[in-house]
């Protein structure tokens, strides 16, 4: 495995940032970490860049332990800060070159590699523009080709679309795809949920500094199944179908919508129960035009998760 | 091979030394301080009208006068250029990415220094042409003179410490600011009014009956007055004082080799700190 986060916890006098966070990640995976600001998304990417201690626990990258190898794993990382800045008077090729030779790459190396990546992040025609002139958008897309100079194989991205208009959010989602492409193993956190859920082929879900979801977005989606939220649509007689449905034992938190001829409940059948639902409720002359399950994106899967149920 | 000996911070630093404007806004009052002084003097000392005798005694005066106001100017330069160089970094918000890469705090803490005392040698480097002026009315050896800019190294370097540790353990510059110019008053004044504080007391305790007698003063005493720039260079210049000094106190070790022990202390301590320091949220310093 690539990561290795084992008991992982930080405390800052009595309080926990990080509670016992256990996480494995296989290599070529990109994983999106998911949590509200104070979570501690950053802070389990600040240990795992070696920039903070863990109070208890280790973290390993390739075997390497962050605690004890600080050194080693840098080589293996490219960590992208959640803010960041830069120098001002340096151009967009000096940045890359001193940060090729703070990871002790040779001035050939440096030289071949630097028109690539400013290839890879569409900044090849900034080359020789000094860096501070650059827009928001091209700096954080800089930042990352500066994260990959050194050919890491971990890649640590804190917020990497934040603040970002919609073209450049997503162009820097087209720049990590073909990250993925390329087999990196990319931990990523981000508020823009539905645009991680494209992206990632996990997700872990962190609240008040515990991982209280991790797995796929199917997977996770498929632990709130009991939960499923079922919108009835019918074309008069809604009383009598509220009735009806308050009747069903599998049926609960029932609610008149908006727009009063729907009814939104939670349900926890099975799809052939549903199947059931739907005819009886026509037998007994309920006139049902519509009935849908609620789609759950990952926003909703966050909100439901972070509501206080332990799911993992 | 080069490379292997490269610095990457100390070549990136002294690349944006030199863009930006205020290393030579700096440079110019350096230089212009130092050109007021020495037309200034030489004016004086031929009575504005140019037709005045300057001996070589004169000339020596004025190269007194120069080194003590040069050790002045970087003083007072030192902690403005090394003061800042971890912290602005820290607001910036680019030291946590430097502190990802894989060079060692020390080579970090390193080049930031080694950039620092590069642009302060170019300083004195550049007032070279001042000095020569010295050396045209003579009066004054390049022994001296050599003496003299060694003491400057140690100085500023020992300085510059200070302020790079500073700026390594506290978050804002201004902060770090303020406590390296503290340390460098204390260094070159409250030195200078402790010496003279222990002088007048230990004069004061002494019989009245002695009182014609040259008074012995503490080794502490002669330790203030051995780690002030000041008296260093006055002592260096003038060694008949620095002999008497030695005699009074009653210990034959010279005042330069004190204040060498001590400034080179000062900047292996304050080094050692910074280095601890620069990765302060890591248990371990690598």
């Amino acid at each position: 495995m690539m990561v290795d986060i084992q008991g992982l916890t930080k405390k800052y006098g009595s309080f926990t940032a990080l509670d016992n966070l256990n996480l494995t990640l296989d290599e070529g995976v990109v994983f999106g970490f998911v949590g509200a600001n104070g979570a501690g998304k950053s802070t389990t990417f600040s240990i795992l860049a070696t920039l903070l201690s863990p109070t208890s626990g280790d973290a390993f990258i390739n075997g390497k332990s962050v605690v004890k190898e600080p050194k080693e794993v840098r080589k293996l990382i490219g960590y992208m800060p959640d803010f960041f800045g830069v120098y001002d008077q340096l151009k967009a090729d000096e940045y890359l070159d001193f940060y090729g030779a703070s990871y002790g790459l040779s001035h050939a190396e440096r030289q071949v590699l630097i028109p690539q990546l400013l290839e890879l992040v569409n900044l090849s025609h900034k080359r020789y523009e000094y860096v501070d002139l650059l827009s928001r958008g091209m700096k954080q897309r800089l930042c990352l080709a500066r994260s990959l100079i050194h050919d890491p194989k971990v890649l640590i991205l804190d917020e990497p679309a934040s603040g970002l208009d919609p073209r450049a959010r997503v162009e820097m989602r087209d720049i990590l795809k073909h990250l993925k492409s390329m087999g990196k193993t990319i931990l990523i956190s981000s508020h823009i949920l539905p645009e991680l859920a494209e992206m990632c082929d996990e997700i872990g879900v962190i609240d008040n500094g515990k991982l209280i979801a991790h797995g796929n977005v199917a997977t996770i989606q498929q632990q709130l199944q009991g939960d499923k939220r079922i919108i009835v649509k019918v074309i008069d007689q809604i009383e009598k179908a509220r009735r009806f449905f308050e009747e069903d034992p599998l049926i609960s938190s029932i609610e008149l919508l908006e727009d009063s001829n729907s009814l939104a409940f939670n349900y926890r059948g099975s799809t052939e129960d549903q199947v059931q639902l739907l005819r009886k409720a026509l037998l007994a002359d309920i006139p049902v035009y519509a009935l849908r399950e609620e789609e759950k994106d990952l926003e909703d899967v966050f909100m439901a998760i972070t509501k206080g149920a332990d799911i993992v | 091979m080069m490379e292997r000996f490269s610095n990457p911070v100390l070549m990136k630093e002294l690349k944006l030394r030199f863009r930006a404007f205020k290393s030579f806004s700096g440079l110019m009052f350096y230089l212009a301080v130092l050109c007021i002084f020495v037309a200034g003097f030489l004016l004086i000392y031929t009575q504005f009208s140019g037709t005045g005798f300057f001996k070589p005694s004169d000339s020596f005066m004025m190269f007194s006068i120069l080194s003590v106001l040069q050790m002045g100017l970087v003083m007072f330069i030192t902690p403005g250029l090394t003061a800042g160089a971890i912290s602005t970094e820290r607001e910036k918000q680019t030291l946590n990415i430097l502190l990802t890469t894989t060079q060692s705090s020390t080579q970090i803490i390193i080049g930031k220094l080694l950039s620092s005392v590069v642009f302060l040698i170019l300083m004195l480097v550049a007032g070279l042409p001042l000095y020569s002026l010295v050396f045209l009315f003579g009066g004054v050896s390049p022994s001296q003179f050599i003496t003299i800019f060694l003491f400057y190294l140690v100085t500023l370097i020992a300085i510059g410490s200070i302020g790079i540790m500073f700026s390594t353990i506290t978050k804002k510059t201004i902060v770090s600011m303020i406590a390296t110019y503290g340390a460098m008053i204390f260094l070159a004044g409250i030195t200078a009014f402790f010496f003279f504080i222990g002088v007048s007391m230990e004069q004061m305790s002494a019989q009245p009956g002695n009182m014609q007698n040259v008074t012995p003063f503490s080794p502490i005493t002669y330790f203030w007055v051995s780690i002030n720039p000041g008296a260093l260079i006055i002592t260096t210049l003038y060694p008949e004082m620095a002999s008497a000094l030695e005699s009074v106190v009653g210990i034959s070790l010279p005042i330069w080799i004190v204040y060498l022990i001590f400034y080179i202390l000062i900047t292996a301590i304050c080094l050692f700190i910074a280095t601890r320091k620069l990765r302060a949220n890591m248990k371990t310093n690598r």
